[in-house]
């Protein structure tokens, strides 16, 4: 298989013949890779294709089975975590292993004191921190507070942790997922100045635009096989998604044009001042209408979580709400016990939730129990005072063979499925109920692309049906690809709204960082760092 | 994908940790200079060797299953009701007030009404610290605990002050009368020609905690109320999503909670001292701790483990009247029971959970 770099030099990593298993799950067969040294490499494949596996693997969370590793040429045994730090593997997972009420300098140290005084280790650390920012363009002040950062430097956190364990293999997994595109971008910058200087990169990722932007090679895994590995350069996006579902996928939805019919979801001044005395949602204005996707794009942390959750009847404890809610020309309670989820059940509103495994799904009980979660109460699955445990179980049985739902088994507990056939089990349930107003958020976070088009499909056929849709998604693929209408949030408020053909990235990109271009010039499109109350920021530099 | 088969979890894990549990009891019993062998033979002869043994272990057994469920319905709604101490003594007001309240002219009158008033005291009890709970965040297992000492000072005022009989020296109720005495298990069996458990305290409550086990299954497994608990007890972030009100259920579960330790009552008070005495419960409440645990929290695994434990009192009993073991030793072996079948449960669960999957792997 070709791959870039200088043929001649031994390679930084090589991977021969890996194989993993867990019972009867071949998670990684068979795994050939060589990864030449001061190149790019990315990883791209579905969920539970094995690319997690084969990392943990690499950085010594699991052993397999059968294979070799050989780091710079010379075959060694990952033990631990602690033996790859040793043999110059660093990696900086999707969720931050960082102590949040901890400077960034004691993070960087942390686990790699001097001795058993901190002050030693902190000037040696202060030292080499202002030499790595200089190097690459790491900046980030040792002296701030972790929690105090944002998304995009807690990640450059991360990243100077590993380079000051003198890491000279760098794995980032998903690193873009909670990036806006100014950081993503900025990132990509920090990446290609660390790979000139001749370290070696694993970028992991499902995002085929990020592979063809910054990859030298890339390796595609599909049910843990390494199935191509080839010069990102001699390759293109369509035939990378073909190799990763082994099938032909439309990475655009195809869908009629949309007719609206009246307004179903009307909402007129929406604020909401959380526990904290933090206003999360500034004055929310939308109107959704029967037959329409309302897409709302954003940076996570802009206020798309609690508009969905107040939508949904479930704002967090505290929280302080006021405007006005209506559905189909009814006013709807935002307070008290009328103002819950199971009343906005009834009203009409399906609700695909952001977080499947807190709130979606109990991970503890079978998919057949899953199916009438929060519809518990409807009248056709109660039996006198029991419960009609037969009904829902056949409802559940209809329901998995129509939405494909793999293992076809209704008293697999949820936790055994996997992240799309979990999501299809949500999914399946709010849609099967027909209701007027549909929330959906992150609906494909996690999914595999089989059934992120299976899920697209559906939300679309729903609108045909001359439901309302309310999307809520970070992709912004998938937000251009789906709605209708596109709102962008930002700081709790409506930044704008533009129609699908007519948004381009950038655009969308600005309004995502705070400014509308049609107002300011897009060089002041950079809001400060960790502007108060959210995630946005800091992608200047 | 399941860890280990289903019977390895629910059966082959605890009695590794009971044999552990002997193991180190036999070893203690052997440092103080004893034979645990005989002990042992003592224990199971005194408490499994007879009618007689058995009447009393299935007394105790009895109290073990109410606690136990008491706790186990908590634990399904993510609650650790530590309380079952309290609510089970003022079950026990509550079987005094209504039995002395009137002249019942019939025992099978007499019961339902008793078990009522048990169940509403056990309920009310759980009721003031689930509601601190769910409506203050006061954190169940500290108020809990600490009602049963508040449960404990309140039934000596009331006996020492209001209920004991003029002239009694001694701070309990009066009699119940004669004709609200419940059948012992003992006269059950003589009415069939058999004779068994004489002297016995083993009474009809014995069935009524039975039917306490199916109806809980009931609850929990089969009706509305039962999937709300346990979806609240396994995630609140989900439960609040499907509109699932968590002050509600807190406070639903822990009555139902209360209500059973409450019920305990109908067998200590009722069916054996026939009189409200203090310190009735003898810790009985914290046993259906051990028991709900040791029970995997289901009603079939709280029958069995309250009868482990109504064997190992009754046993133990025995073991102090007829050896030179001290009665302390009995609480160790208790404890060491308590210990490795329920706080330290995980320790035989994961060699085990790994050792079922190296087996797999090798079978595939």
């Amino acid at each position: 298989m070709p791959a870039a770099g200088a043929p001649h030099e031994v390679p930084a990593i090589e991977l021969r013949g890996i194989s993993k298993a867990f019972g009867p799950v071949q998670a990684n067969k068979d795994i050939d890779l060589v990864v030449p040294r001061g190149t790019i490499h990315g990883i791209i494949g579905e969920n539970g294709a094995g690319k997690s596996t084969l990392m943990s693997i690499l950085y010594g969370f699991y052993r397999p089975d059968a294979g070799e590793i050989l780091i710079g040429g010379k075959p060694i045994a990952i033990a631990d975590s602690q033996a790859a730090i040793r043999a110059g593997i660093g990696m900086v997972f999707q969720h931050f292993k960082l102590v949040q009420n901890f400077t960034v300098l004691e993070n960087v140290i942390l686990g790699a004191e001097d001795g058993g005084l901190l002050r030693p280790s902190l000037s040696r650390a202060r030292g080499a921190l202002k030499r790595l920012a200089s190097e690459y363009g790491l900046q980030v002040d040792p002296d701030a507070l972790v929690e105090e950062l944002s998304v995009g430097h807690q990640q450059r956190v991360e990243i100077l942790k590993a380079l000051y364990r003198q890491a000279e293999i760098l794995i980032l997994d998903e690193p873009t997922g909670v990036l806006t595109p100014a950081e993503a971008d900025h990132l990509f910058r920090i990446l290609r100045g660390l790979r000139d200087e001749g370290k070696t990169i694993i970028l992991i990722t499902h995002k085929l635009r990020e592979i063809m932007e910054i990859t030298d090679n890339v390796s595609v895994m599909r049910r843990g096989e390494m199935v191509a590995s080839v010069r990102t350069a001699e390759t293109g996006p369509a035939q990378l998604a073909e190799l990763m579902v082994g099938r032909k996928v439309l990475l655009r939805v195809e869908k009629p044009p949309a007719r609206p019919g009246a307004p179903v979801l009307e909402v007129r001044g929406l604020r909401m001042v959380d526990a904290e005395g933090v206003e999360r949602l500034r004055g929310i204005d939308l109107t959704i209408r029967a037959g329409e996707i309302l897409g709302i794009a954003g940076v996570a942390g802009n206020g798309q979580t609690q508009l969905l959750e107040v939508l949904g009847g479930f704002p967090e404890a505290g929280a302080k709400l006021q405007g006005e809610l209506r559905l189909n020309n009814e006013t709807l309670p935002l307070n008290g016990p009328g103002a819950d989820g199971r009343a906005r059940r009834r009203a009409g509103i399906g609700h695909v939730p952001e977080d499947r495994q807190a709130e979606g799904l109990i991970m503890d009980f079978t998919a057949w129990e899953n199916t009438a979660f929060g519809y518990h109460h409807a009248p056709e699955f109660q039996h006198g005072v029991l419960m009609d445990n037969a009904r829902i179980r056949a409802d559940a049985m209809d329901k998995i063979q129509r939405f494909d739902i793999r293992p076809p088994n209704p008293d697999l507990a949820a936790r055994n499925f996997s992240g799309g056939n979990q999501q299809k089990i949500v999914v399946a349930r709010e849609v099967e109920r027909n209701p007027d107003l549909l929330l959906i958020g992150q609906p494909t976070r996690g999914v595999d692309i089989g059934a992120i088009e299976f899920i697209h499909k559906r939300i679309v056929a729903l609108r045909d049906a001359g439901k309302a849709v309310l999307l809520v998604s970070v992709e912004l693929d998938e937000i251009m690809a789906l709605s209708d209408r596109i709102a962008v949030m930002f700081d709790g408020r409506i930044m704008g709204e533009r129609l699908p053909e007519e948004a381009t990235t950038g655009d969308l990109g600005c309004l995502m960082a705070g400014v509308d271009p049609a107002v300011t010039p897009p060089e002041a499109a950079i809001p400060p760092p960790a502007a108060p109350g959210t995630d946005a920021g800091g992608g200047a530099g | 994908m399941e860890r280990m088969p289903k019977w390895a979890d629910v059966i082959l894990t605890p009695l590794i940790s009971l044999a552990l549990a002997f193991g180190i009891s036999a070893l203690v019993i052997l440092a103080i200079g004893e034979s645990p062998v005989e002990a042992l033979k003592v224990m199971v002869e005194g408490a499994l060797g007879s009618s007689y043994g058995w009447g009393f272990t299935l007394y105790y057994t009895t109290n073990f299953i109410f606690t136990g469920l008491a706790v186990m319905v908590a634990y399904h709604a993510g609650l650790f009701n530590i309380g079952g101490e309290g609510q089970a003594a003022l079950g026990g007001l509550g079987v005094a007030l209504v039995v002395l309240a009137l002249p019942w002219p019939h025992w099978a009158l007499a019961l339902p009404a008793a078990a009522v008033g048990a169940a509403l005291f056990g309920a009310l009890w759980a009721l003031i610290p689930a509601w601190l709970q769910a409506r203050r965040g006061s954190h169940i297992v500290i108020t809990t605990i600490m009602f049963n000492f508040i449960a404990a000072a309140l039934l000596n005022y009331v006996l020492v002050n209001l209920l004991r009989p003029v002239g009694s020296m001694d701070p309990a109720s009066a009699r119940f009368p004669a004709a609200v005495h419940l059948p012992k298990l003992s006269d059950m069996a003589l009415g069939l020609g058999v004779e068994w458990g004489r002297n016995t305290p083993a009474n009809v409550t014995f069935f009524i905690a039975i039917a306490a086990c199916a109806l809980v299954w009931l609850l929990i497994w089969r009706t509305r109320l039962g999937y709300e608990i346990r979806a609240f007890g396994k995630s609140e972030p989900a439960a609040l999503y499907a509109g699932i009100s968590p002050v509600r259920i807190t406070v639903l579960a822990m009555l139902v909670s209360g209500a059973l330790a409450g019920l305990m009552a109908i067998n200590n008070v009722m069916g054996e001292a026939e009189r409200l005495m203090l310190n009735a419960v003898e810790g009985a409440g914290f046993i259906g701790i051990a028991v709900a645990l040791m029970g995997r929290n289901h009603p079939f695994g709280v029958f069995l483990a309250a009868l482990l434990f109504g064997f190992l009192y009754q046993g133990g009993g025995e073991l102090a009247l007829w050896t030179s073991i001290p009665r302390e030793l009995i609480v160790v072996i208790q404890a060491l029971v308590i210990l490795f079948t329920g706080a330290l449960d995980n320790m035989v669960r994961m060699p085990l959970e790994r050792l079922f999957m190296a087996l797999r792997r090798k079978g595939a």
